[in-house]
């Protein structure tokens, strides 16, 4: 039942009385109307507008947000309105759909933030009106495309380290663009069949010969040249098609692939030849063979996007062209029948027969008119008219079927790049925006990091730096804080003035990336050797980082009150070295950990073995959101390294 | 070619359509919220309601049987409630104009819902009243009772057969055609009614719906 005619129900109901009268059984009694409220305006107050409505129109969908009981969540006791803080634009749809029953999509709208107030309404948007469903559709079908090609270009990108010799190879090929020695194989790929197809032409170019001579096309007066010349392209053209073979994903397929029949086609006369040089009686064929070889023209369909649309676009408008086939068969044979008869009067005429008048009538129908055969009499000469006439109507007609197709994939190719483009410029902005903020951080933990160390080292006047962050930025660097308390890792700061200075307060920092990564890197590759002290002492820097991101789980709680003990601390932490658990207890370690094996880079770091009473290092489950983040590039070499150490130097430190 | 000449002749046509459209499209105002007070039992607020929902679905100010046929017909999806429609839609329409405006509506809802008993059984001896001749016969009576079967639609329980309207109809005769004429006159149809407690019972039955 439509919302609309429940305002007509007591209508019904009294039309009811028209039964009473026929009726020879009892009625059942009325449903009892509990306390029927009056219907009350109610205010729906959305990001300051106010929109008024009756109470029972929005109950007329009582699985909707405002229709049930879930409003009062949003009801504002002091101004007595429901409030929601959205857009009003688009609630003025969605209270429309409740008063008219029916749901429109404004055009102007984005289809992302409207299916956004959909959801938080409650409201399905299958049942947009008729009107508005198509638009919604549309767009909607042209954002899940969008989102495709952004998951698409991530997931190529991501994928990168799982990649077999032979997938890499492949994608190589797929996508030039991926790496130099590709892009180069394609140049190389496009130019040799460039010169393939060039040969082939001007071999049949006659030059000039010596006189007296016949004249000699190219390719017979320097056999030996073209010949080599075409071994080498054939060379070429065989090696890339066995290495694509070789890659392909899916032999099978990629052999039944449009573009491997056409490599296949274009190198076969080649090898035919060779085969069967010589002899006379296949000699015919075998010229009909060379013919083949123009086929590796459509080798630069790979090189070209706008030959790969058009054969697309052939390939989807399959109904078009053959209707286009179809009629114009139909036309062309009705016309030769009419032609023939017309012209059979007439002596020495050209249409001998019907399938002669074809060429006449395909000839007119295109508005060719070559004039070999005209017909003579004026029965032939009035069809001969209305053939032309008819011809430009029956062509005419899906061409633009196929030509709107064209330009549709062409523009969908167009703004696919134009997005690739684009996304590029999108994502160096994010970049900047994300490090304009995290340096904002950095730089008040600086600061603030200067104060502390200033209140150490007792010079005061340094200590009013300026706090100049604002409320929202300190509560967020307030809450970067708590997860590096949570962690008890840090972030390293990346100036060395202040690294020197704040050597001992390296506990809680934001280490940046890279240098996080080359300092594991490097500190694992150093630390496998039993020998400590040359290691420490030749990289005091790195050593201290991997310290200090361990002496930071041990020495986070005791930072925050103790400042004096934690430059002791440091200090002592880079003297000390102790001989670590062994095997099982480190691969107990990992699985209690729960961390991947790739964190095999940081056994120094999962020290949580100690079973020395010094130190109890809290196992660092903390670790694993680091050890997620960054999958280490160099991942198979510190795993075996592992477990053939039977020491695993361990670093603590003292408190 | 052909193609544009079968566009050119569709719009032709569509142009025409919307010509004939805007020739019906009549608007009407109901007489002030006062006056309609004063002619019926119902409460200003009551009205109030009334005319939104009227409004609501012939924003125009009028029903047409068609669109009364509509609306009737949400409340019955399973049967065909078209022909019952046709009468309600005659009875409501006093004046046989062809159109329902939102007096007529109101006046006879009045009745049906806060007449007196004597007023509602006259309002329906006229709806059974096809032909508003006066009387009620055997046939007049057989496409009402057919239209209310019809409204039950195909799959009831039990199945309804050939010969249940007319059965029903002479049950009715039987109860209200006290001189067996074969016809009910209105005096007949009041007195019977009056007789029987269920009809009198049933009658009480809307009346708080509003």
């Amino acid at each position: 039942m439509a919302a609309g005619v429940a305002a007509w129900l007591p209508f019904a109901r009294a039309a009811a009385i028209g039964w009473m009268p026929v009726a020879n059984c009892p009625m059942p009694l009325a449903p009892a109307d509990k306390n029927k409220r009056q219907d009350e305006l109610i205010v729906l107050n959305v990001s300051g507008r106010r929109f008024q409505t009756w109470r029972t129109t929005l109950e007329r969908y009582p699985d909707t947000l405002l229709g049930s009981t879930e409003k009062e969540f949003f009801f504002n006791e002091d101004t007595k309105e429901y409030f929601f803080d959205r857009d009003p634009e688009v609630f003025r749809c969605v209270l429309n759909f409740y008063r008219t029953g029916k749901l429109h999509y404004p055009r102007y709208e984005c289809i992302s933030a409207y299916d956004d107030e959909l959801a938080f309404y409650g409201i399905l948007p299958e049942i947009i009106g008729d009107c508005c469903y198509e638009e919604y559709k549309d767009r909607k079908r042209e954002n899940a495309e969008r989102l495709m090609d952004d998951n698409d270009s991530e997931n190529n990108q991501e994928s990168m380290p799982s990649l077999s010799f032979r997938q890499t190879m492949w994608r190589a090929f797929e996508n030039p663009h991926t790496s130099t020695l590709a892009l180069v194989f394609y140049y190389v790929t496009g130019f040799f069949i460039a010169v393939s197809v060039i040969t082939n032409v001007v071999e049949t170019v006659p030059c000039g010969t010596a006189p007296g001579s016949k004249e000699l096309p190219c390719g017979e007066r320097y056999s030996v040249a073209f010949f080599c010349l075409d071994t080498a392209c054939v060379m070429i053209f065989t090696v890339e098609y066995l290495l694509r073979l070789f890659a392909a994903p899916s032999r099978y397929r990629f052999i039944r692939s449009v573009m491997s029949i056409i490599d296949v086609v274009a190198i076969m006369p080649y090898y035919i030849g060779l085969v069967m040089t010589n002899n006379e009686d296949v000699s015919g064929a075998f010229v009909t063979l060379r013919v083949f070889r123009v086929f590796r023209i459509f080798k630069f369909s790979r090189h070209s996007q706008g030959l790969r649309i058009l054969g697309y676009t052939l390939k989807s408008c399959a109904s078009e062209l053959g209707f286009l086939l179809f009629s114009l068969t139909m036309a062309i044979i009705i016309f030769a029948t009419v032609m023939f008869y017309a012209e059979k009067g007439s002596s020495a005429s050209k249409f001998t027969s019907i399938p002669a008048s074809f060429w006449y009538t395909i000839v007119t129908m295109t508005t060719l008119g070559y004039g070999d055969m005209v017909p003579k009499t004026i029965a032939g000469k009035i069809f001969g008219s209305i053939c032309s006439l008819s011809g430009v109507l029956v062509i005419a007609l899906p061409v633009p079927v196929i030509v709107s197709n064209f330009s549709r994939i062409y523009h969908q190719n167009q703004r696919a790049d134009k997005r690739r483009a684009q996304k590029k410029a999108r994502l160096a902005r994010i970049r900047v925006a994300k490090t304009g903020s995290s340096n904002a951080y950095l730089h008040s933990k600086r600061n603030g990091l200067l104060n502390e160390a200033l209140e150490l080292m007792g010079t005061p006047e340094e200590e009013h730096m300026g706090k100049t962050t604002s409320l929202i930025e300190s509560q967020h660097h307030h809450l970067l804080h708590c997860l590096e308390k949570t962690t008890g890792l840090s972030y390293l700061v990346d100036d060395p003035l202040l690294s020197v200075r704040t050597s001992t307060i390296k506990n809680h920092e934001f280490i940046d990336e890279q240098m996080f990564e080359q300092n594991c890197m490097e500190s694992s590759m150093q630390n496998y050797p039993s020998t400590r002290s040359p290691s420490l002492s030749s990289h005091p820097g790195l050593t201290t980082t991997c310290c200090s991101r361990r002496s930071k789980k041990t020495t986070h709680l005791p930072n925050s009150n103790l400042p004096a003990t934690r430059l002791r601390s440091m200090q002592e932490l880079s003297t000390i070295h102790i001989q670590g658990s062994e095997q099982p207890s480190l691969t107990t370690s990992r699985s209690s950990l729960n961390l991947k094996a790739d964190d095999g880079l940081r056994p120094n770091c999962k020290t949580s073995q100690i079973t020395t009473a010094i130190i109890s290092i809290p196992t660092p489950p903390a670790l694993t959101p680091e050890g997620e983040s960054r999958p280490p590039p160099a991942s198979p070499g510190p795993n075996t390294n592992i477990p053939s150490i039977a020491s695993n130097v361990v670093k603590v430190s003292a408190l | 070619f052909f193609l544009d000449i079968a566009w050119w002749y569709y719009q032709y046509q569509r142009d025409k359509i919307e010509d004939e459209l805007e020739m019906t499209m009549v608007c009407h105002r109901p007489e002030g919220l006062e006056q309609l007070e004063a002619q019926t039992n119902f409460t200003k607020r009551e009205l109030q309601v009334l005319y939104r929902g009227f409004k609501n679905e012939c924003p125009s100010g009028v029903v047409n049987e068609e669109t009364f046929k509509q609306i009737y017909a949400q409340f019955f999806p399973h049967g065909d409630a078209s022909m019952y429609a046709h009468y309600l839609f005659h009875a409501f329409d006093t004046t046989q104009t062809g159109s329902v405006k939102f007096e007529d509506f109101v006046t006879a809802l009045s009745i049906l819902l806060r007449g007196t008993v004597h007023e509602k059984l006259r309002w329906t001896f006229n709806l059974y009243d096809i032909n508003k001749d006066g009387y009620i016969n055997k046939e007049e009576m057989m496409d009402i009772v057919k239209a209310i079967y019809d409204m039950m639609g195909k799959y009831t329980y039990p199945v309804l057969k050939e010969d249940t309207p007319r059965q029903h109809v002479d049950i009715f005769f039987q109860k209200m055609d006290k001189n067996k004429d074969g016809i009910v006159t209105l005096d007949e149809f009041l007195e019977s009614c009056q007789e029987d407690d269920n009809i009198m019972r049933s009658l009480q039955l809307f009346q708080n719906v509003m």
